[in-house]
């Protein structure tokens, strides 16, 4: 498996070219009230062996995207203009030009989607050995007993014990326990890519620690790259080499998780982290962001960000900024970021190192 | 001072024989007035049912609930009609807490009419848009005319807050309030909420099962840990987050994951001896959590049920092994 990663990071150092590239990927759906633009514009590359974080609340495009990659969204969906192109062993393909039968390829041998673990995420009627004998069978591998190996040891690998989930039903296995036997499901076909969308939400705390640790797992030892879509910002930081913060269906910031975390530059970035505690950290003052997200179908003119924020000027009620860089491999689509940069220098965050010390000294007077 | 609210050996069972399952366990606290009590735990520890006894709407199968200094149990039909009014609960879903045939109007001015708060029509009128002023939903000339459908879920669960101000509560149970609101708006939420403290003197029993929010919420007051429906420790909440005695409590709090990267490396791996949870139909024996424990005895966790004792530093801890024991959560 390991070394399938390998050839692959090593392509991309050849050919300088991203195994996943997104270029200028629109998504809208039709429906009576009108067009609900949720993805417009997006342009990613995706490198090998590296995680990325996309980050928003409700609304912000993000699921769309990840659907859009393994093209599994609904009819009414239309994903144009825009081309995905995917770039393997020397082969490159535009996934949304993709047949039936060529997706069908792609989809969980190149790249596998890991749902939610709501209960729907399997068929309620067949057991786990069904479920993945159903999915080995549908991408044409018929040895019955190689699948059932590989489906054993996928099982041991995500820390579950395969004689007790093998022949259970999904609803006889807790959240944690389904959420694992998805992603052993999802890696069946060994794939290169794998997009999660919220894997820890609606778990336990100590269950979403087990599904992280294993996430990092995979990522550190077997080289997997991968997606992950969430709502909350700790699965970035715990996760993520990258994080691009998603609004109104575009990507508004991409960068290096501590450039986000710790310098962001875009106004809704710094919103969000400054409207979320830690635990560890020491006390923070927190803000909302006024305002609500914005319709999609009725987008507001110029930054979709302007009614909100409080850096907004005339200028952002009427031109919308595109991504530029606001440092090495950090970009951010405002045209005041540099007020945001001066505003973190007037009032810092308190997070990281800083916030630890101070956490530490409050400890030494509680003891002493 | 006295407390305004007291539960003493609070027990909830579920169902019957071979089946039944204790869901609350012999709880007990007191809560001051004025001060902001975080109850938190993962799903099954009982924190819900708690807070659903405490507001009345369940009851105890033994155990009692003392709302200022009384026993809720013996007050007469005009005593448990004032005690109902004075806590109010607000659930975690607006969406189905809220009437969706009624408008904004209906679902403030019903409870203001019935209980007799103002002289009529006119005045309920008046008190509703007031309170909509007091929750921060402007202009409430707008918003009164509203369905909840026609409302966003953070702007319901201010109508919720609203409706329950009505009846000029002393004790608000918000239980989960605001976890199904997106994280852009919960802050301001918490806020009101912080607000309703000192403005109209209510205090809080806030539960949730995110203990950054209890943190924030509660950074001067105080957090308490159910596990399987006991209570493992309590305390001051700057103490219990920065230096907590109970083994379950330090692995919830090394187990939460961080938004922010250098916390989130640099958390202590707190490693159970094993993941799942009991089911709460076949609970272990003696301390619950035994079976988890990295720091288990044999001999001893296994066979006594621990008693919550008072801490040096403040609260009480469910632990005789590891009470004394400083485990910094950062390394």
């Amino acid at each position: 498996m390991t070394k399938g990663k390998l050839d692959w990071q090593m392509d991309e150092q050849q050919n300088g070219k991203a195994p996943l590239s997104l270029q200028n990927v629109h998504v809208s759906y039709a429906t009576r009230r009108g067009k609900v633009q949720a993805v417009r514009n997006v342009t990613l590359d995706l490198h090998a062996g590296e995680s990325l974080a996309l980050i928003g609340e409700s609304g912000s495009g993000k699921t769309t995207l990840g659907l859009a990659i393994v093209r599994l969204l609904p009819e009414t969906a239309q994903i144009e203009p825009g081309a995905i192109f995917y770039r393997r062993n020397g082969r490159e393909v535009d996934i949304l030009k993709l047949d039936r039968n060529e997706m069908r390829e792609f989809r969980w041998r190149d790249c596998a989607m890991v749902f939610q673990a709501a209960l729907n995420a399997f068929n309620p009627v067949l057991k786990i050995w069904a479920q993945a004998w159903d999915t080995a069978k549908a991408h044409g591998w018929h040895d019955k007993e190689a699948v059932r190996q590989r489906l054993v040891e996928l099982l041991e690998f995500v820390q579950l014990d395969p004689r007790r989930v093998i022949d259970a039903y999904p609803h006889e296995l807790s959240g944690g326990m389904r959420q694992r036997v998805l992603l052993a499901l999802s890696l069946l076909l060994n794939p290169q890519v794998l997009i999660l969308d919220e894997p820890t939400t609606a778990l336990d705390i100590i269950t979403q620690r087990t599904i992280i640790k294993l996430l990092r797992k995979l990522k550190e030892e077997q080289g997997f790259t991968m997606i992950f879509i969430s709502h909350d910002l700790a699965i970035a930081a715990e996760l993520a080499d990258r994080v691009a913060t998603m609004y109104a269906g575009r990507i508004v910031e991409l960068g290096a998780s501590e450039d986000i975390f710790y310098r962001p530059r875009h106004p809704y970035t710094l919103g969000l982290i400054r409207a979320v505690p830690t635990v560890t950290g020491g006390f923070e003052q927190l803000f909302s962001i006024p305002g609500s997200p914005p319709d999609l179908i009725d987008l507001p003119t110029g930054c979709k960000f302007h009614p909100r924020c409080t850096f907004a000027t005339d200028r952002c009620k009427v031109e919308e900024p595109e991504l530029e860089e606001v440092g090495p491999g950090h970009t951010a689509a405002c045209w005041h970021w540099q007020k945001v940069e001066e505003e973190l220098r007037r009032n810092p965050l308190h997070r990281g190192v800083l916030s630890v010390l101070e956490a530490v000294s409050f400890n030494e007077e509680a003891v002493s | 001072m006295a407390p305004i609210l007291e539960v003493r050996n609070l027990t909830k069972k579920f169902g019957k024989g071979k089946e039944t399952v204790t869901a609350v366990d012999s709880v007990s606290f007191a809560i001051e007035p004025g001060e902001t009590v975080c109850l938190v735990g993962e799903s099954g520890c009982g924190k819900s049912t708690t807070g659903r006894m405490v507001a009345g709407l369940l009851e105890p199968t033994s155990g009692e609930v003392l709302f200022e200094g009384k026993n809720i149990k013996e007050l007469d039909s005009a005593g448990f009609r004032r005690y109902r009014q004075s806590v109010q609960i607000i659930h975690q879903d607006p969406y189905a807490s809220l009437n969706p045939t009624q408008t904004v109007r209906q679902i403030l001015t019903a409870p203001l009419l019935r209980h007799n708060k103002v002289k009529n029509r006119a005045g309920a009128e008046a008190r509703a848009l007031e309170l909509l002023e007091v929750v921060d939903l402007t202009p409430a000339r707008d918003m009164i005319d509203k369905y909840p459908h026609q409302l966003s879920g953070g702007q319901r669960q201010r109508v919720a807050v609203a409706r329950a101000l009505t009846v000029e509560p002393k004790f608000i149970v918000a239980d989960e309030a605001v976890s199904m609101v997106d994280v852009s708006i919960r802050v301001s939420i918490l806020t009101m909420l912080s607000r309703l403290k000192e403005q109209f003197h209510v205090t809080f029993l806030f539960i949730t099962h995110d203990l950054a929010l209890a943190k924030y919420f509660a950074w001067e007051g105080r957090i308490t840990v159910m596990y399987l429906g006991r209570i493992v420790e309590d305390g001051p909440t700057q103490r219990l987050i920065t230096d907590p005695r109970h083994p379950y409590t330090q692995a919830l709090l090394s187990a939460v994951p961080e938004a922010d990267p250098e916390l989130a490396h640099r958390k202590r791996q707190i490693e159970l001896r094993e993941a799942e949870i009991p089911s709460l139909l076949n609970l272990p024996s003696g301390c619950t959590f035994h079976p988890r424990c990295p720091y288990f005895v044999p001999g001893q966790c296994d066979r006594q049920v621990p008693a919550l004792e008072p801490l040096d530093v403040g609260g009480r801890v469910a632990c005789p092994v590891r009470k004394h024991e400083h485990v910094p959560l950062l390394v």
